[in-house]
Parts: structure tokens; C-alpha cells; sequence
């Protein structure tokens, strides 16, 4: 049917198209439409053209290519991207010498994909074979239930791993989950704390820092969290809280060193303690934090604090006499003298002694309010600052009479944690300045704040190391370390009155005396007296001999060089005697 | 070379020695390689959407047989046959548009595929070549009869097919189906002022859809202006060619399947680029190009206006879809979905292929003189 025009174009002469080529074309005419010579050779033309923008287009295309391909990646192409984690990393928590205390673990977590799972009756028996602690009814009824996904259990260990692979089963599958892992168990717990199943920091410092912890980036470049803490000197701490809560029976034990002039604390224990691996076991008690949480009344050891404000406020002098020849009244209350000389006392005997008849008098003198600035200074009126959740405020009377002046001077009608204890008593001997505790390596910055004279700091020290030679103190000595401290035993509150022969015994140390570096802290909860303590239970009997340990152990770890107790520079640098003389007289 | 022998004068020894041969090859090495990266990208975005892993290559491999055939029983015919063909299947495929707009189901907001006894298929992929080869008649009768009624018929065939695709709408679609028939108008000879025009038009047409339709305005301002939102698909794609560098991550090593929605359509040489990396994705694309500029370079022979202006369709409508998909997928062009010839999975797309480059086959068969052509096409016609 088309052979008219293919014979047309045989038959068509070549000169009939215009000799330059060129086409005269008019659309709007039909009679000037081109012949199909002419028609052609245009076509022909123009597919050229075509081809050409095509060539050009696949040479760009190239070009990119190769442009691509030598241009480098944005990190995002990185395959964790893609496959989000369940739970998101965090940054690891080490000691101040880089010991590792928290990390995290890379470990598969064991799904069902049900829908895929073939034979559910036999996939069940066989993982329960594989996972006995998997009751098989329950794995039967996860992989029969026809949902898209089901978790059947989390965190395997890569024994358990291997044997539920080797299994080989079709719609059961593994996630890598990262999961918190304590290296250092229970030693750390109270400190550190831990984090729930989906890796949020539930407790302790990861409670208190969940957030900067979780800004750890992907990359693994996050910086960990250095803590003040010394794993050293906390595994010492901790074993001998543990031992002594053994041999006195005590219900539990709360222990602390601090840097007395920064505040970082280089070993903070509470016992009973709990493995954070395993937190689901631990009972509630042992998840109480007795050192930072707990408050109690510090008793005797606050006398410490009564000298350092009277002689720092100059309202007693270090040979002044106090009236403790018989029990003190005031309104329906006595004070009376555990230690009673039944006579005047001068301020070291007061100290040493431990009157409180005589630390009432002194408090008096200085008065209350005074006495409520004095301690508001020394930071032991509210919350401490301290880098954990679990920091408990002080109990403090709302109206400060003069019973509670009194009472205060020796430790009762105010509570506090042995955190909060220790900072102030860190204050009173580092020199007078302010101790703001912390649990970050380096401590806080900040200028120093002066809360107590040069001077009355330098006799508290004095007075604290002969407590330690001459009075309740003696066991707490460790030969060399030049400790100094007070003991503290106070009756546990409970609901309107005292409960006999429920004792919180403790010792406030700090050594050396001649120049403190560190203080410590121990405190018994709920002690009882053995053979070896003549059946005390008091501070001088359980707590100092703690302490000494303590010291005696850890101090070669902090670098802290012995002395002889017994040379003239020291005796010199720490004489006081129970006149209230402050130099050695020609005898030495 | 294997094959018939020289003498064997049966229809398939005529075949064999007379069709493109190398172009066969190039089609058949798409086709397998095609075959290949669905089963590479799609088993991963069948597990995410939570169907078969398989699915997708096995629907692949289902149309694969049919494709082959349609291909090859195609490229036997003769161009009056083509011609045949081609009217038939507009007929087919406008009729059917016309179904998918009564009764197609609304699938990702257009009405644009029928499902007939559970086989879902789109009938505009067949109205694309089909239409090819109209028009390329219509300009033929055009030319031959010097009637200007030919080409105004083209014209308004052309604005029913527009409007058909806008109704569904497929603005993709009906771009591909406008740009070739320009192209070929512009072959048959339309003055350079129209092109003019029809350039104009085009880009009159573009700002408009990207100033009233808001998706249009989207899409445009991404690719203008990448920090301006959210532009996974691309980004990612993007990213996957750097990652994947001169030899790819390596097969199975790729990470975008599993993140890309389209990874096995219209993102699929993505894929390609991380997994098989750059050298690979320069060779489909040199296949691509082997195929349209072989073809249009033939053409520059071609004594027969109906099969160069038919042929040249298909080749533009084949080279500019390989073009467009390989742009965005290198974020040369604004995001738009169109998927890459024989290689992205698609049932539909796949057969429609099959007989455009089957049909181009057929066209680009030589044929020994004219007047042997003309007995031939007499013979077939009788």
C-alpha cells in the first residue's frame, strides 16, 4: 500500500532540494510542505542533533559517576545508622586512675519472629533445652501467638548465643543490644548505681549524669566520666566495713575518704551493697545508700565542731574552765557526762573527755544563732552538693531554742549523712576553708571560701591528734600517719524518744595531723560489743579501730609519707596539752 | 558465530541474519542484569515491608519468560506490522486508560493501574511505545500526502493521551509521552521556531506545575536547594555511589536497600553504585547508551520515514527514561519517579519494554533493498 512513495523517493531527483540544503518549510501552508527527499535528509540531520544531546547526556552522567566515586562518604552512610539500636551507648565511668567501673557491653538478645517460627511445639522445647531458665510452656505460647515480634529473652551470654544458634531454628533471630555492664560489681554500687534494662541511668552517678552519659556520641569517641574515687583505696574501705560489720554484728556500715582540702572522695562505701549486674536481687536495705542517704545524729563527734565556733568566735580560750562538776538542767531535760570528772574542765578536757555538759556551756556562750550561722557556714544546714540523686538533707530543728543550742553541741537534734559530717569536719581541719564534697576527679572549681580562722583550725588539729594520743580515740591511731579524730556514739531516734543500746558509733579522723590531707569516716550501724571490746559498742571501741586500718592500708596508696610520731617538729607542730598549753614544756 | 546457517531462509534464519544483533545483545544483558539487582535490592525492602523475601524476584522472574517472547515475537515483525501493532495497542491502551479511571483501584493516591483476575498491570507503560508508533505514522501520512490533517490529528491524539495521564494523574508519564512526541514532531521537520515554542511551552508548563502543584514545588526546591528539607531518598542515594566507590562495597555489603523505600524501582542504581560501585554503573549506563546512539546512528541510514520517525521515538523514549532515573538518581535531576529500562523491578514496565524494543527491532531489521522490502512487506500484508 505504500508503494507509490517508495517508488516517489527511487524516482526523486537529488538538485530538486535547494542547493544550500536548507528547507523552506511553512507549516501554515500545505502547499509548500517538503518533498520526501527533502523530508528525509532533514530527519536525517535532526537524529543527529538527537544523538548528539543524548552522547551528551550520558557522558554527564558519566562524569558524575565518576565524581561520585571519588568523592568521600558522609559519615551518616555508617551501617549503625540504619539499624538504630535499641538501646542507645553510654559513656563509660572509670575511677580517677581510668579503672574501669561502668562500660558498656555489646551482647544478643534473643527474638521470635512467630509468624515464620514452623513448628512451634518443637522450636519451643528445643530453645528451652538450649535456655533452661526458660520455662517451655511460656516459649510455646510466645512462638504460637502469631505476633510480628516477641522478645524471648534478653542479654544472652555468647554460650547461650552459641547453643541457640546451633540450633538452626527459622524465625527466631538475635539483637545486638548494648548493655551496661559493672566490672567492679558491688564495690562501687552505691556510687556508680545503675542503669535499667533499656540503658537509662536509674541510680547513683548514673542517675545524676544520665543525660551527659547518653550525649556520648555513636562514634565511641565519647570521653568517659572520671570520678574522684580510687578503686584502691574503696576496695579498702569496703572490706573493712564489711569486717567490722561482721565482727561488731552491726546491721551496716558507711565509710568515706576525702580529699579534706578539695572535697573529692576518694572512696565512699555503704554496706550491705548489692551487685549493679544483677540489681533485681538485691533487697531494698542493701540498696540503701547509708553514707549519703541516710541521716543520723552524729553525736559526740560534733563536739568538733562546738570547740572550733567557740574558739573561733573567741568566746572560750583554749585554758578557759567549764563547770562540769554535776548534770546540767534546762527546762524538763539533764545533760549529763558519759565520762563524768565531776569537776571544771579546761577546753581539751572538755574535748577530750568528751563532756557534754561543757560543750553545752560552750554553745551557750556562743548562742544560738550564732551557732546556726556557724554551721550554715560550714554547709551542714542543707542538702549537701553532692553529684548523686540519693543525697539526703539534714534534719534540722525549725525553731532554735536553747535546748537545741545545747543538745546540738554534742551531736543530738540535728542529723546528717556521714557525707555531709565529713565536709564540715574537713573544713574545720584543711585550714578553715570550705569543703564543698564532690565525686568528680579534680574536684569543683572555685575560689576557697574561708568559714574558720588559720588559727582555730590549727588548734583543732592539735586538740583532734591528742584525742587520738590521750583520749576515746587511742584505737584509731595508725604509727606513722599522725591520725587525729573524735568518736561519736548517739541513741537511734525513733518515734519519740531514743532506743537503747540502738547505736550509730563513728569516728571523724583526718590525717596527718600536722597537715591534713585526707579525712575519714566511719560509721556502725547498730553495733554490738564483743569479748575483744569489753562489750562496748561505742565509737572509740568499733568505729576508731576502723579507721585506723583504714589509714594504716591506704595511706601508702595515696602517697601519704609516714613520720615519726615522736620528733620534735611534730610534737612541736601538734602539741597541746590538757591545761591548754601549746608548747611542749623543757621535759620534752 | 552461532546461528542459522547463511542459506536457511526460514523466518528465524531471515531474522537472524537480518535483525540488530548487538542491540539484541545489549537489551538481553540489561534484561539479565535487570534480573540480577532485583534479586540484590529487593529481597531487603520485601523484609521491611514484611511480605516474601523473594517476592519481588519472583514476580520479576515470572514476567522475565513473557518479556522474552514479546520481545523476540515482536522483532519478527515487519514494519507495516509494527505499524499494525502499534495502532492496535494505542486502541488497547486507551481504552484500558479510560478502564483505570472508571474502575482502577486508588493506589498511592492515583488511579493508574487495572487488576484484572489478581494481575495488576498499567496500561499507560503500552500506551507509551504504542503511541510512539501513531505518531510516527501520522507524521508519515503527514509528509506523504502533504495533508496537514495528519498532524493536527497527531497533535490532538496527543493532548487526549495528556489529559488521560494528568486525569490519573502520572505527570511523569505524561512528560516522557509529550518529550517524545516533540522529538519526533521535531525530526518530521517542525520549523525551529516551533521547537522554539514547544521549549518554551515545556518550560511554561514545568513553572506552572511547580508554582499550582505543591508536591511540584516541593520536589523542585529540594534539588535547588538540598538544606531546605528533608530529602532522604536522594541524599541517601547520593551518599551511596561515595560509599561505594570505583568497585563497590561488594555484593550484599549495601546498606541502602534496607533503608530506601524505592530501592528496587526506581532507586535500583543506587544499589548498584554501593554494592557493585562505579565501573559497573558506568557500564549500564554505556549499555544504556550503546543502545540509543547504535539505534539513532542506524536511523542516519534509514530510507524509510515511518521507521526512522518510529524508531527514533522508541530510542528517545527508551534513552530519555535510562537518562531521567540515572539524573535523579545522581541528584542531576529533581527527584521524579521513573524507573530505569529493564532494570528496576516492574511487571508492567517490564512487557511494555519488551515490545517497545522488540517493535524498535523489528524496525531496525535490515532489509536487503526497498523493493525486496516491499515484496516482503507486501508478502506479510497479502
Amino acid at each position: 500500500m505504500n508503494a507509490p512513495t517508495f517508488m516517489a523517493r527511487h524516482d526523486a531527483d537529488p538538485t530538486r532540494s535547494p542547493p544550500d540544503g536548507r528547507v523552506r518549510v511553512s507549516a501554515s501552508s500545505k502547499s509548500e510542505l517538503r518533498s520526501g527527499n527533502d523530508a528525509l535528509a532533514m530527519a536525517h540531520r535532526r537524529v543527529i542533533a538527537v544523538a548528539a544531546l543524548f552522547a551528551l547526556c550520558f557522558s554527564v552522567i558519566g562524569g558524575r559517576l565518576v565524581d561520585l566515586a571519588a568523592s568521600k562518604p558522609e559519615a551518616s552512610t555508617r551501617t549503625a545508622d540504619y539499624w538504630p539500636a535499641v538501646v542507645r551507648a553510654r559513656a563509660d565511668i572509670t575511677d580517677r586512675n581510668g579503672v574501669v567501673l561502668a562500660t558498656d557491653l555489646s551482647v544478643a538478645s534473643l527474638f521470635a519472629e512467630p509468624r515464620l517460627v514452623q513448628d512451634p511445639a518443637r522450636s519451643a522445647a528445643a530453645l528451652a533445652a538450649a535456655l533452661p531458665n526458660l520455662p517451655v510452656a511460656e516459649l510455646r505460647s510466645k512462638l504460637e501467638s502469631g505476633r510480628t515480634f516477641v522478645w524471648l529473652k534478653r542479654h544472652l551470654t555468647p554460650k547461650e548465643q552459641a547453643e541457640v544458634n546451633r540450633l538452626g531454628l527459622p524465625g527466631i533471630g538475635f539483637q545486638q543490644e548494648q548493655r551496661r555492664m559493672y566490672p567492679v560489681g558491688a564495690l562501687t554500687a552505691h556510687v556508680v548505681g545503675f542503669s535499667d534494662v533499656d540503658n537509662k541511668g536509674i541510680a547513683g552517678v548514673e542517675q545524676f549524669f544520665d543525660n551527659a552519659l547518653r550525649a556520648f556520641p555513636q562514634s565511641g569517641l565519647g570521653a568517659p566520666l572520671k570520678l574522684s574515687l580510687d578503686t584502691r583505696v574503696q576496695y579498702t574501705v569496703r572490706e573493712e566495713l564489711l569486717r567490722a560489720m561482721v565482727d561488731f554484728n552491726a546491721k551496716g556500715a558507711a565509710g568515706l575518704v576525702m580529699d579534706a582540702h578539695t572535697g573529692e572522695l576518694i572512696a565512699l562505701v555503704s554496706v550491705p551493697d548489692f551487685d549493679p549486674n544483677r540489681v533485681g536481687e538485691a533487697p531494698a536495705d542493701a540498696r540503701f545508700n547509708r553514707a549519703t542517704l541516710g541521716v543520723f545524729e552524729p553525736g559526740s563527734t560534733m563536739k568538733v565542731m562546738t570547740v572550733a565556733m567557740a574558739l573561733d568566735y573567741g568566746t572560750a580560750r583554749l585554758d578557759e574552765r567549764f563547770d562540769a562538776t554535776k548534770p546540767l538542767r534546762i527546762s524538763r531535760f539533764t545533760i549529763h557526762d558519759d565520762h563524768a570528772k565531776n569537776r571544771w574542765l579546761t577546753v581539751p578536757e572538755v574535748f577530750v573527755y568528751s563532756s557534754n555538759i561543757g560543750a553545752a556551756r560552750m554553745a551557750m556562750e556562743v548562742g544560738g544563732e550564732r551557732q546556726r550561722g556557724f554551721l550554715a557556714k560550714l554547709g551542714m544546714l542543707e542538702r549537701p552538693p553532692i553529684e548523686l540523686p540519693e543525697a539526703g538533707a539534714p534534719l534540722v530543728p525549725e525553731v532554735w531554742r536553747d535546748i537545741n543550742t545545747m543538745t546540738i553541741a554534742f551531736g543530738h537534734g540535728i542529723a546528717m549523712s556521714p557525707l555531709q559530717y565529713a565536709a564540715g569536719f574537713a573544713a574545720v581541719v584543711n585550714g578553715g576553708f570550705k569543703v564543698a564534697p564532690t565525686l568528680l576527679a579534680g574536684g569543683r572549681p572555685g575560689a576557697k571560701e574561708r568559714v574558720v580562722s588559720q588559727d582555730t583550725s590549727d588548734i583543732m588539729r592539735r586538740l583532734l591528734r591528742l584525742n587520738v594520743e590521750e583520749g576515746t580515740g587511742k584505737q584509731a591511731d595508725s604509727l606513722g600517719y599522725l591520725v587525729g579524730g573524735k568518736t561519736g556514739t548517739a541513741e537511734k531516734t525513733v518515734a519519740g524518744g531514743y532506743k537503747k543500746n540502738a547505736l550509730v558509733s563513728s569516728f571523724a579522723a583526718a590525717f596527718p595531723m600536722n597537715d591534713p590531707r585526707y579525712v575519714v569516716f566511719v560509721m556502725l550501724d547498730e553495733p554490738t560489743g564483743t569479748a575483744s571490746t569489753q562489750g562496748f559498742a561505742t565509737g572509740g571501741w568499733t568505729a576508731a579501730p576502723i579507721v585506723s586500718r583504714i589509714v594504716g592500708r591506704a595511706g601508702p596508696m595515696l602517697g601519704v609519707v609516714p613520720v615519726d610520731d615522736k620528733s620534735t617538729e611534730v610534737r612541736r607542730a601538734l602539741f597541746v596539752a590538757l591545761d591548754g598549753r601549746r608548747s611542749p614544756s623543757a621535759a620534752f | 558465530m552461532m546461528g542459522p546457517a547463511r542459506t536457511d531462509n526460514s523466518i528465524i534464519g531471515r531474522w537472524w541474519w537480518t535483525v540488530d544483533r548487538l542491540t539484541l545483545g545489549a537489551i538481553g544483558v540489561l534484561m539479565a542484569v535487570g534480573m540480577i539487582l532485583v534479586a540484590a535490592a529487593s529481597p531487603a525492602v520485601a523484609e521491611r515491608i514484611g511480605i516474601e523475601s523473594f517476592h519481588f524476584v519472583e514476580r520479576q522472574a515470572l514476567f522475565l519468560a513473557p518479556a522474552v517472547f514479546v520481545l523476540l515475537a515482536a522483532s519478527l515483525l515487519s514494519p507495516i506490522g509494527v505499524r499494525r501493532i502499534g495502532v492496535a495497542g494505542f486502541v488497547a491502551a486507551a481504552v484500558a486508560m479510560i478502564a483505570t479511571l472508571l474502575w482502577g483501584p486508588l493506589l498511592n493516591g492515583a488511579h493508574r493501574w487495572l487488576v484484572i483476575e489478581g494481575v495488576q498491570f498499567q496500561p499507560s507503560e503500552l500506551a507509551k511505545p504504542a503511541f510512539a508508533i501513531v505518531t510516527a505514522w501520522l507524521f508519515t501520512l503527514q509528509q506523504r500526502n502533504a495533508d496537514w490533517r495528519f498532524g493536527a490529528l497527531a497533535g490532538a491524539l496527543l493532548c487526549s493521551v495528556l489529559a488521560l495521564l494528568a486525569l490519573q494523574p502520572d505527570f511523569g508519564m505524561a512528560a516522557v509521552v509529550a518529550a517524545v512526541w516533540f522529538g519526533q514532531a521535531f525530526l518530521a521537520g517542525l520549523p525551529l521556531l516551533w521547537v522554539g515554542i514547544a521549549v518554551v511551552a515545556g518550560a511554561a508548563a514545568l513553572s506552572a506545575a511547580y508554582t499550582f502543584v505543591p508536591h511540584v514545588t516541593e520536589r523542585i526546591d529540594r534539588f535547588l536547594y538540598p538544606a531546605s528539607g528533608e530529602n532522604f531518598q536522594v541524599e541517601t542515594a547520593l551518599n551511596a555511589f561515595a560509599t561505594g566507590g570505583p568497585f563497590g562495597r561488594g555484593p550484599g555489603e549495601g546498606v541502602v536497600k534496607s533503608v530506601l523505600p524505592d530501592a528496587h524501582t526506581d532507586f535500583i542504581f543506587a544499589v548498584v553504585g554501593e554494592e557493585f560501585g562505579m565501573v559497573a554503573c558506568i557500564l549500564i549506563a554505556a549499555t544504556f547508551a550503546f543502545v540509543v546512539l547504535r539505534g539513532l546512528l542506524r536511523l542516519l541510514r534509514e530510507p524509510d520515514y515511518f521507521v526512522l520517525l518510529a524508531g527514533s521515538g522508541l530510542l528517545v523514549q527508551f534513552g530519555l527514561q535510562a537518562a531521567v532515573n540515572m539524573g535523579v538518581n545522581l541528584r542531576l535531576l529533581p527527584a521524579k519517579g521513573m524507573t530505569l529500562p529493564f532494570i528496576s523491578y516492574g511487571g508492567s514496565s517490564l512487557l511494555a519494554l519488551a515490545l517497545g524494543m522488540g517493535l524498535l527491532l523489528a524496525l531496525t531489521r535490515r532489509r536487503v533493498s526497498d523493493l525486496e522490502a516491499r515484496w516482503l512487506i507486501g508478502k506479510g500484508s497479502a
